[in-house]
């Protein structure tokens, strides 16, 4: 087994494999750009290394830097996380040729099923089932028009590089397409430096569901179950769990089997995922693999009861699987919810700034990974997801209330986050009842949003705590930068004749004073 | 102690006093005896004929006084009616409309110029923050009189982004 891994992610992710490294007796090496010197990752793990500048090309996205990294902090592995370098073949290339193990698949399968285009050639070899569309990218608006003619509208363009839904344009009619054709092309440009697009047949309301792989470097490749990704904003997941409602246990094997089918002609070795559209009639067709951990792993640990970051660790050192395909049992049912720092009230913008406030939820069936802290100031440079909310119970009703439940424990201030969102979602009726698709979260934002029958009853609690608060100090109001977070008010401070600032705040010192 | 305070734009009269266990106050003129401690900075626990509700508060980033309590959130404003600081609420809708930056962030993109005739809606300029470009929309029909943002620069939240009148 390694001695020392390094990390080389941000946020949630980074703590989560730290986590699993301690676990294992393994030591961590966290890495840091300029804006990360007080992250969590950094804080937690028991070396680190700085990269470089916020921007991304200069820390966290740089091949050399972090190559160096491992070199100087003496790491035999490198851990990708998601995002950033997880799915960049020329990384895990770079590692072999510098006698670093890369925690993920081979480059060689990183490639394969890197271009969606490649993938999809090959995976048609092997007779998966595919949503109609082009196995190779478009080379002009003209080329683009007659394919989308042959397969019928609404179609989709796709970028060939592409993820999270950049260089993706919906197109209705052949009126749309020039335009949506520059946009994609230009879009992927910018985001994945290659403008290669491709078009797929437009599936109306389809769910988006997803199925876990496994393999080791023996040659075996296991399913893990299937995620349920449909309730998702602009392309992206907002929610997921394990299992989905609409999968019955034959649809689960069938999933199960093409997906390995699929990571047995990559070759595949570690934590891989298998993502499928689904339509009403429950056909299910592959769209991509994912060359690795996914942001929604959670899910699966909890109804498979299998570490899966402690899993891509074991399985990189070359053990084999220590699991079997009928072992695996599905128990309960788990969601994950997504905290972004955005805004729900105003057009989901991005909220960066200090998080002057933060309670966080516990108590039965419930986890919570995170990357934030009270004092830390979540910088602009980066995606927004702060924390992943997860709960576990015996079935999906319990979990729908153990997650309203905590989050009304959940408590982040000074910045705005999506919180009040899953309150929305988890009270829907139509999710309740598990009938999702990937529209369901835009059709439950165009409606109204309903006003709480408890309202009226607050108002003059509202106005009262307001006015108690205007004789304290200003909200956030703390000293120093430096003393951030060591600074938290856990005392319980009574509140005597404060009629005015000064005394509000010798009561506050005092009460710290005096202690617990 | 006597406050007006706005709840999401309405008035409530507000009369604080001490008593033993709290607060004994009224609230345009109904009586509430409270029992309050704040258990931690911006955290209030407050007590209610047996009824317990934590009161949160915060900053919003256009720096008004937000309360959270349960899981709603109310937009609050106090103002001392004996302060000389006592604001009016000024009106958006008549003057010109000043667009501000709603986070952090850089300007990527510059749409409208000085003197464009814009809709209400229409794009004036692109944010870029946590990999989102986010464009800025007008607040008003009307002409661009000021344009206070180039390509490249950063902004942070409430920055003046441009003005149409």
């Amino acid at each position: 087994m390694f001695k020392r891994i390094l990390v080389a992610n941000r946020g949630e992710i980074a703590v989560r494999v730290i986590r699993a490294c301690r676990e294992m007796g393994i030591e961590s090496v966290a890495v840091y750009s300029d804006v990360d010197r007080r992250a969590l990752h950094v804080r937690m793990a028991d070396f680190c290394e700085y990269l470089g500048p916020a921007q991304a090309s200069e820390s966290y996205l740089n091949v050399p830097k972090i190559l160096e990294a491992a070199r100087r902090s003496g790491a035999e592995a490198i851990h990708p996380g998601y995002g950033f370098l997880s799915e960049n073949a020329g990384f895990a290339r770079a590692c072999r040729e510098a006698g670093i193990v890369f925690i993920g698949p081979s480059p060689e399968s990183m490639e394969m099923m890197g271009s969606k285009i490649k993938a999809r050639q090959q995976m048609k070899k092997a007779e998966v089932p595919f949503v109609p569309g082009t196995d190779h990218g478009m080379k002009s608006v003209e080329e683009a028009l007659s394919v989308a003619e042959s397969i019928g509208y609404p179609v989709m363009l796709k970028a060939s590089a592409g993820g999270g839904g950049k260089g993706m344009r919906l197109v209705s009619s052949s009126a749309e397409l020039a335009s949506a054709f520059e946009a994609a092309t230009s879009e992927a440009q910018r985001a994945f430096g290659d403008p290669e697009v491709y078009i797929e047949k437009f599936i109306q309301n389809p769910r988006h569901v997803e199925m876990q792989i496994f393999g080791d470097t023996h040659g075996n490749v296991i399913y893990l179950a299937e995620r349920e990704c449909s309730v998702q904003r602009r392309h992206q997941k907002v929610l997921e769990e394990a299992p989905c409602s609409f999968v019955d246990p034959d649809m689960r094997r069938r999933m199960g089997e093409v997906a390995v089918k699929v990571g047995k002609t990559a070759n595949y070795s570690n934590a891989g995922t298998v993502e499928f559209l689904v339509d009403s009639e429950k056909n299910f067709y592959f769209l991509e693999m994912n060359t690795r951990l996914q942001v929604e792993h959670p899910v699966t640990e909890m109804v498979t009861g299998i570490d899966l970051v402690q899993l891509q660790i074991r399985v990189a050192a070359g053990e084999p699987l220590p699991i079997k395909q009928q072992d695996i049992v599905l128990r309960g049912h788990s969601i994950e919810l997504r905290v972004y720092a955005e805004d729900p009230d105003n057009n989901f913008f991005p909220s960066p700034g200090r998080i002057t406030r933060l309670i966080a939820p516990s108590g039965p069936g419930i986890r919570r990974d995170t990357g934030v802290y009270e004092g830390w100031v979540v910088p602009l440079d980066y995606d927004p997801l702060l924390a992943k909310l997860i709960a576990y119970g015996e079935n999906r009703t319990q979990v729908i209330n153990r997650l309203r439940r905590a989050l009304l424990e959940y408590f982040i201030g000074g910045i705005k986050t999506n919180i009040s969102l899953f309150r929305r979602i988890l009270l829907d009726p139509d999710f309740q009842a598990g009938r999702v698709d990937t529209g369901f979260l835009d059709r439950l934002l165009n409606e109204p949003a309903v006003a709480d029958e408890r309202t009226a009853r607050r108002v003059p609690i509202v106005a009262l705590a307001a006015a108690i608060f205007a004789q304290q100090p200003p909200p956030g109001a703390q000293p120093a930068r430096n003393l951030d977070g060591l600074h938290a008010a856990q005392t319980a401070t009574v509140l005597h004749s404060s009629a005015n600032r000064r005394s509000g705040w010798k009561a506050a010192a005092l009460s710290e004073g005096v202690g617990r | 102690m006597k406050y007006e305070v706005l709840v999401d734009g309405h008035l409530h009269e507000v009369e604080l006093e001490r008593a033993e266990n709290g607060y004994q106050c009224k609230v345009d003129h109904e009586l509430f005896d409270l029992n309050v401690v704040m258990t931690a900075r911006d955290v209030l626990s407050i007590v209610h004929q047996g009824r317990q509700y934590e009161a949160k508060r915060e900053y919003s980033l256009q720096r008004e006084t937000h309360i959270i309590v349960g899981s709603e959130r109310f937009g609050t404003e106090v103002r001392d009616p004996r302060s000389l600081r006592s604001r009016t609420v000024t009106t958006a809708a008549a003057g010109p409309a000043k667009i501000t930056a709603p986070m952090p962030g850089r300007i990527v993109r510059v749409i409208a110029a000085e003197g464009d005739d814009v809709e209400i809606g229409q794009g004036l300029v692109v944010v870029e923050a946590m990999k989102m470009q986010n464009e800025i929309k007008s607040t008003k029909k009307g002409k661009v009189t000021n344009l206070a943002v180039q390509e490249g620069v950063a902004v942070n939240a409430g920055d003046l982004l441009a003005v149409v009148e």
